[in-house]
């Protein structure tokens, strides 16, 4: 699943040997207990030719997770304070089953895929990122939501005493942590669970033990060490559209048309962005998944519906 | 030149000497000193340390007002310099490495986004004020200068709404500075209130 530079390899390529091995050794363990299942699928398809990898290192190491800390590198220093076992899920809302599972028992039975994904930060910066994760669709089918259910909310851990981020009110923000989705949406099946990235798991300043990905749209939509899954009939109240609504939408679709109100976003800076290489690129539509999603929105304005 | 005011340069210049490092580092190993997002990481660098720099500055006004240490002032010269040179890189790093030095993308920046209007402004007054602060300008504009440098008071307000307005979440940053700029104005109100060309209150 490593995918072959078709030019010179960069720096940042040319390191990964190591990050290569460990992950065969871990995907061979992982093969061997039946959980990992490789699907080539139409994300992988939608990778334009010069997406190659971020370096693992910036993945797990440069982080928009307020919970631990403002500053990028804040969650990489402060997540290991996180419990994540045992971790529990809630589920509640327009479901026929609801409760409290353990993680475990919610994810058994579900393949992990590796889904190589452009994750574009409302920020104006995006990584490619070799994620591993099950389709949401196959976690949310199996507490039967019925027909009430018109949207999805999660809502991150809220724990002050394991997340310094979240004593004082630093960052504005009204803990814990909520995003959602539209039903529709949340059933797509390029929408994930991700439990590891590089064929390790979840790092904690990931997300861990599990988080959202929804590639097509801003990275704020995924949150983060997930705690509640909850099916409503209207639209969920989500923290960046409390706190800012002229500035961040509900629907938040990566889309170069629609600038945020304080900087464009029809370019993006692919990181590693160096001073002499800023490594700048043109933003794309649904962040590249248009022919995937952009359906999902066929009747919408999509520059009001933001 | 006396050993306090070559002990402040320096030490001014730390900030200044960290960024070389780091552009030296950085073009060997990409990455090192100015992390995943090296254009972002000199762009603030140098904007705030122009800020704290520029505050600073109104310090040293106070000091000599508080102490009679005429010698105060030269040291403030120095400072506010100092401010505008980190300020001036801050403004060249947005030209060169954020702009591409495209005039159409400045001009629509400046045109659309109100936090690079306001720091344009912010820059430009801090400008007039870094190329008449020179001896000879002092002595020709004589009490005019005085008045003249008092456009610092609108070029700091000018600096926070530009920090504010960019900020995303977590204010506490801009409100920091915002607090130590309004007890320097606090302990100077009474002073300024006596030199105000117009009474305010009559």
């Amino acid at each position: 699943m490593i995918r072959r530079a078709v030019r010179d390899p960069r720096w940042y390529e040319i390191t990964q040997e190591s990050f290569v091995l460990s992950r065969r050794k871990m995907t061979g363990l992982l093969a061997g207990a039946g959980a990992i299942v490789m699907t080539p699928i139409a994300a992988q398809a939608a990778l334009q030719p010069d997406d190659a990898q971020t370096p693992e290192e910036l993945v797990t190491g440069y982080n928009n997770f307020y919970e631990f800390g403002m500053d990028k590198g804040d969650p990489a220093a402060n997540a290991h304070q996180l419990t994540t076992t045992p971790w529990t899920v809630e589920i509640a809302g327009a479901a026929k089953k609801t409760g409290t599972f353990d993680i475990a028992d919610v994810l058994k039975g579900i393949a992990v895929e590796e889904r190589v994904y452009r994750f574009r930060c409302v920020e104006a910066w995006s990584m490619v990122v070799p994620w591993m994760g099950v389709p949401l669709a196959k976690v949310l089918s199996k507490f039967e939501p019925n027909s009430n259910a018109k949207y999805v909310e999660f809502t991150t851990l809220k724990r002050p005493s394991e997340m310094p981020g979240q004593r004082g009110f630093g960052s504005g923000i009204d803990w814990p942590y909520v995003e959602g989705l539209r039903m529709d949406e949340a059933m797509h099946p390029l929408a994930i669970m991700v439990t590891g990235l590089y064929g390790k798991p979840l790092p904690k300043q990931n997300g861990a033990p599990w988080r959202l990905m929804v590639p097509w749209k801003y990275g704020f939509k995924s949150g983060k060490s997930i705690v509640k899954i909850r099916f409503t009939e209207r639209q969920p109240r989500t923290s960046w559209n409390v706190l800012a609504p002229q500035e961040y939408g509900f629907y938040a679709n990566v889309n170069p048309a629609v600038d945020h109100p304080r900087w464009s976003q029809a370019k993006e800076r692919r990181l590693p962005s160096t001073l002499f290489s800023p490594n700048w690129r043109e933003t794309l539509p649904f962040n590249g998944y248009a022919d995937e999603v952009a359906s999902l929105y066929a009747s919408m304005d999509l520059r009001c519906y933001h | 030149m006396d050993f306090r005011w070559w002990a402040l340069l320096i030490a001014l210049s730390l900030p200044g000497m960290w960024a070389l490092v780091a552009v030296i580092v950085d073009t060997q190993h990409p990455g090192r000193m100015l992390g995943a997002d090296a254009v972002e990481t000199l762009l603030l660098h140098f904007g705030e340390w122009g800020l704290r720099i520029l505050l600073l500055t109104l310090v040293f006004s106070s000091l000599r007002r508080r102490s009679r240490w005429k010698s105060a002032l030269r040291y403030r010269r120095l400072s506010g310099l100092t401010a505008f040179t980190y300020l001036s890189l801050h403004f060249f790093v947005y030209l060169a490495l954020l702009a591409g030095f495209s005039l159409t993308e400045i001009v629509k920046d400046l045109a659309e986004r109100t936090y690079i209007t306001v720091g344009f402004a912010a820059w430009v007054t801090l400008l007039l004020l870094a190329v008449t602060s020179t001896n000879g300008w002092q002595r020709r504009l004589k009490r005019r200068w005085i008045y003249l440098h008092r456009l610092v008071y609108l070029a700091i307000p000018l600096g926070l709404l530009h920090l504010l307005w960019l900020t995303k979440a977590g204010y506490i940053e801009a409100l920091t500075y915002a607090l130590v700029y309004a007890a320097l104005m606090l302990e100077r109100w009474p002073a300024l209130r006596k030199h105000l060309p117009t009474p305010l209150n009559s």
